[in-house]
């Protein structure tokens, strides 16, 4: 197998000044960089390079796989992963490394300018590293990007809804967080059988905690409303506050009927009248 | 007008939709928005990153902390190269879907805005950009 010559590796260094500024270029025009700050991409880019002839010099292998470049490949690990966590795409992530070899392959042809065996040869042998390399940062970034969805599902899972009971024939079920679909079904079932095993008339489905009331979360409020009623109990949903009331209106959703209070202590005070319970302050 | 920041933010599956609610709410924090304002355009958000995963098939969310006489806003651009929409008319009316849906994430992330834009083609794809002033 042919390998990168010495003279090549050689002139990677010698014009890593302008090599940094045409990769840097060159990132900025692809749009990889958007969101970035500039002083990061400069220090990654910068870094990067440094390894890369660390590399080169010590190991004389352009396998990646092999230990002399563990460095390399930890830090595009490590670069992937901030870059799923703020959201940027495989493809932005992976042109870190692609966007180097337009500047990469400019210099090899001012090199080898009378030489095109060395020239076409060396050019294949740039280009197979930069794209092992390329992806290796792919890879990381989809284990990187699961591993945050991952860690987001189950904390979503995680919290806890507990249903309780606020008064004998009354209960409550605060809901906190992101209603996606996984977790309402489990907090409406377990909702549905506590009503059953209490033989309780009213529920208040409190949204005190849910950031967002969109279509979705309507729909499965309603869908969960409909079926406390068909259990022959009724229900209250507390928690609207005047923001979420007005996005309500603006959306277009209609609650059918369902009885909304702005919070838990005026549900609750509904729920004991239906109830006859008699409230009165002590003296 | 001018961009203060901007970014690409992916749409590609439901969790996603969560993600890009919480990069705006933190967007129209930055520009100081009310709280209900920022509650109406999130909303907005979740209907429209919601239809670009469930029928556009997963795409983009670009998003830009804009300004326009002194005062700042978030523009954001939802777009997919999914099936597009045949019937704008149709999708546009309140309480039309085509799937399970209440058909009012569409009218009522209009209404939930200060601006709204849909471009969108059969077989091309679907563009939804949409803005807020705080
Ligand atoms: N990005 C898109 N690509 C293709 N079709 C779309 C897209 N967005 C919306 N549509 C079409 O427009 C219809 C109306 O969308 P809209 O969001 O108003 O209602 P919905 O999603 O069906 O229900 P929901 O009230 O839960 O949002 C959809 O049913 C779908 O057929
Ligand atoms: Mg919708």
């Amino acid at each position: 197998m042919a390998t990168l010559q010495a003279k090549t590796i050689q002139a990677l260094q010698d014009n890593r000044t302008d090599l940094l500024n045409e990769w840097t270029h060159s990132l900025e025009a692809t749009g990889a960089t958007r969101n970035l700050k500039g002083d990061d991409v400069k220090q990654q880019t910068g870094e990067f390079l440094n390894l890369l002839a660390d590399a080169l010099h010590n190991s004389g292998s352009q396998n990646i796989n092999h230990e002399n470049w563990a460095q390399t490949r930890l830090f595009l690990e490590k670069l992937s992963h901030s870059r799923a966590l703020i959201g940027q795409d495989s493809q932005q992530t992976a042109s870190f490394i692609f966007a180097l070899k337009g500047p990469v392959f400019a210099l090899l042809q001012r090199e080898y300018a009378s030489d095109g065996a060395h020239l076409a040869e060396q050019l294949w042998e740039v280009s197979e590293l930069l794209d092992g390399l390329g992806m290796h940062t792919i890879r990381t970034f989809q284990k990187s990007r699961e591993a945050v969805i991952k860690r987001q599902q189950e904390e979503l899972l995680e919290l806890s809804t507990p249903v309780v009971k606020l008064w004998d024939g009354v209960l409550a079920l605060p809901m906190i967080g992101t209603l996606d679909s996984q977790r309402t079904q489990v907090v409406m079932e377990s909702l549905l059988q506590r009503i059953v095993d209490t033989g309780s008339e009213i529920a208040i489905i409190d949204i005190t905690g849910v950031p967002t009331v969109d279509t979705l979360v309507a729909q499965h409020l309603l869908k969960t409303v409909t079926a406390i009623r068909l259990m022959g109990a009724d229900c209250i949903i507390s928690g609207v506050r005047p923001q979420i009331a007005q996005t309500i209106v603006h959306l277009g959703l209609d609650l059918q009927g369902v009885v909304t209070k702005a919070n838990l202590a005026d549900a609750l005070a509904l729920a004991l009248k239906r109830l006859g319970v008699n409230v009165s302050k002590a003296v | 007008m001018s961009e203060a920041s901007s970014g690409t933010h992916p749409v590609l599956i439901e969790q996603d939709v969560v993600l890009a609610r919480q990069l705006v709410r933190r967007l129209a924090q930055e520009c100081g928005m009310r709280l209900i304002d920022l509650t109406k355009l999130v909303t907005a958000v979740s209907e429209l990153a919601r239809n670009t995963v469930v029928y556009g098939g997963g795409g983009y969310m670009d998003w830009a902390v804009v300004e326009k006489d002194l005062r700042p806003g978030v523009r954001l651009t939802f777009r997919d190269e999914g099936p597009g929409i045949p019937d704008l008319k149709l999708a546009m009316t309140d309480g039309w879907t085509s799937g399970g849906g209440l058909g009012l994430g569409l009218t009522g992330a209009k209404r939930l805005v200060d601006e709204f834009e849909l471009e969108t083609a059969p077989g091309e794809g679907t563009r939804v950009t949409i803005t807020r002033w705080s």
